[in-house]
């Protein structure tokens, strides 16, 4: 993937990482939404979903708890989406390798939003006496510039992550030594237990909600029957 | 004291001025003041109705003091912000608004975390992996998902804003609305029951019509999860997912 080519997908995932947390929050940077939107603009909207779908499982995991460091899955859905949906389809390797790029791209993406939060706030301490003086213009250049950073952010994990794992992704898929359904199934196992997990951990404390997932399981069970 | 336009008559371009800042309220978040300087940002439009105008040192001084740290959910900044507003522009004494900032932060912050981050997006999640699993197109998954998503999102940030701009200072007995305080058990077990539906249904999905290895997959995900579970608040899953990947993609390569 060339630079020109990688512009364009840099700038979805500048959009998306600027979602996470500075505006507008309405989720367009979860991996559901990122990767398809990544995959639609190449061309692959089902590719990805697939691997979106894959990556929302394993996000509701992390839930993005104010001071909390978590990954930043805006721009790596991005990633994984644009990544999966260019390779070939009926390749084994391509969802395993494409969803380990995003996830090392989230861990990355993540750190990148730490440092900038330590760079607004090096700035804040540098104008501290003029917004304690009120200042509008100085709240409002230290505002904007938190977001017009963190949309540079977001473009700079993109473009770097595309760089890296567009040419390694092909070569692993290349050499891919397991077979087509171990893949998947690895991948697929990987992701219901994390999301199991997750849900385990975020609703333990309701009431009944171990009977309400079995009646969940039920109904699926009367979905698989009747199909 | 000098009179001010009461908040509730706030023109409506200075309402929603401030609702559309809310939704950059965290644009500055940053480890000194949290969204301090965002709650700020959010309430400037408003607090240039004070006598004197931008220029006039009664506005100076309530943007310098509500651009202080301040921490709380994003979608329930605008509780604060409007009563905040609310209290600025009624006149109210700047050591009895400090005394409420800090009383205020922490309950909207908890309340919040529990109602989004904790019950709603979970379950938008998990209905939306559920339209995934039933077959859905890729606009009508990512479309159920944002539509439904910010039907409570745009929602709530709207209702914080009234509810603060109308209440002022007596904005805590909002706090007890049966949404808020009832809400997230229900959306827990709403998200348990969709959770019980939508990830077999989608898992089935992606590993395709026809496939053996549904049966083993289901076993070693029940116990991966019983695992996970017991593990609780001392491992991240998506960790381990990662380290996971990384051994069987490295293994994958090398056989």
């Amino acid at each position: 993937m060339s630079f020109l080519e990688a512009l364009p997908i840099a700038l979805l995932g500048a959009l998306f990482g600027l979602d996470v947390v500075s505006f507008p929050q309405a989720m367009i940077s979860r991996p559901i939404v990122a990767a398809t939107a990544a995959g639609a603009f190449i061309g692959n909207p089902p590719g990805g979903l697939l691997i979106g779908v894959v990556l929302e499982m394993i996000a509701l995991d992390t839930l993005p708890f104010g001071a909390s460091r978590y990954p930043e899955w805006g721009s790596a859905g991005v990633v994984g989406g644009a990544l999966f949906a260019a390779q070939p389809s009926g390749m084994p390797g391509a969802l395993p390798s494409c969803l380990l790029a995003a996830l090392l791209t989230a861990s990355i993406s993540g750190w990148s939003m730490v440092m900038l939060r330590r760079m607004i706030a090096r700035r804040l301490a540098r104008t501290r006496d003029q917004l304690e003086a009120g200042s509008r213009d100085a709240l409002l250049s230290l505002h904007l510039s938190g977001m017009s950073l963190d949309l540079l952010r977001g473009a700079l994990v993109t473009i770097v992550a595309m760089a890296v794992f567009a040419p390694l992704v092909k070569a692993i898929v290349a050499v891919w030594g397991s077979e087509s359904a171990a893949s998947h199934a690895v991948v697929v196992v990987i992701a219901a237990i994390v999301a199991g997990g997750a849900l385990w951990k975020v609703f333990h404390s309701v009431r009944h909600v171990l009977w309400f997932f079995a009646a969940g399981l039920l109904v699926w069970s009367a979905l698989l029957m009747t199909r | 004291m000098t009179t001010v336009s009461p908040a509730r008559d706030l023109p409506p371009r200075v309402k929603l001025a401030m609702y559309f800042r809310l939704f950059a309220l965290q644009g500055s978040w940053n480890y000194e003041t949290l969204n301090g300087t965002g709650v700020g940002f959010a309430m400037e439009p408003a607090l240039r109705l004070l006598p004197g105008g931008l220029n006039g040192q009664q506005y100076r001084a309530a943007l310098a003091r509500e651009s202080r740290y301040f921490n709380t959910h994003p979608y329930l900044a605008g509780v604060a912000v409007g009563a905040l507003a609310r209290a600025e522009l009624d006149g109210v004494e700047a050591s009895r608004i400090e005394r409420f900032r800090t009383a205020l932060a922490g309950p909207l912050g908890s309340v919040g975390d529990r109602l989004v981050w904790a019950s709603w997006l979970p379950f938008c999640s998990l209905v939306a992996i559920g339209v995934f699993g039933a077959g859905g197109s890729a606009l009508a998954v990512v479309g159920t998902f944002l539509l439904l998503y910010n039907a409570g999102h745009f929602l709530l940030r709207a209702w914080g804003l009234r509810i603060g701009l109308s209440r002022g200072l007596n904005v805590a007995s909002a706090l007890g609305n049966p949404v808020l305080r009832q809400g997230p058990d229900y959306i827990g077990r709403a998200a348990a029951l969709v959770g019980g539906i939508a990830l077999p249904l989608a898992l089935q999905r992606i590993v395709g019509p026809g496939r053996a290895l549904v049966g083993g997959i289901i076993a070693a995900a029940f116990v991966g999860i019983v695992l996970l579970a017991l593990l609780r608040e001392r491992a991240e899953g998506w960790r381990i997912a990662l380290g996971v990947l990384a051994v069987f993609v490295l293994y994958s390569v090398l056989t």
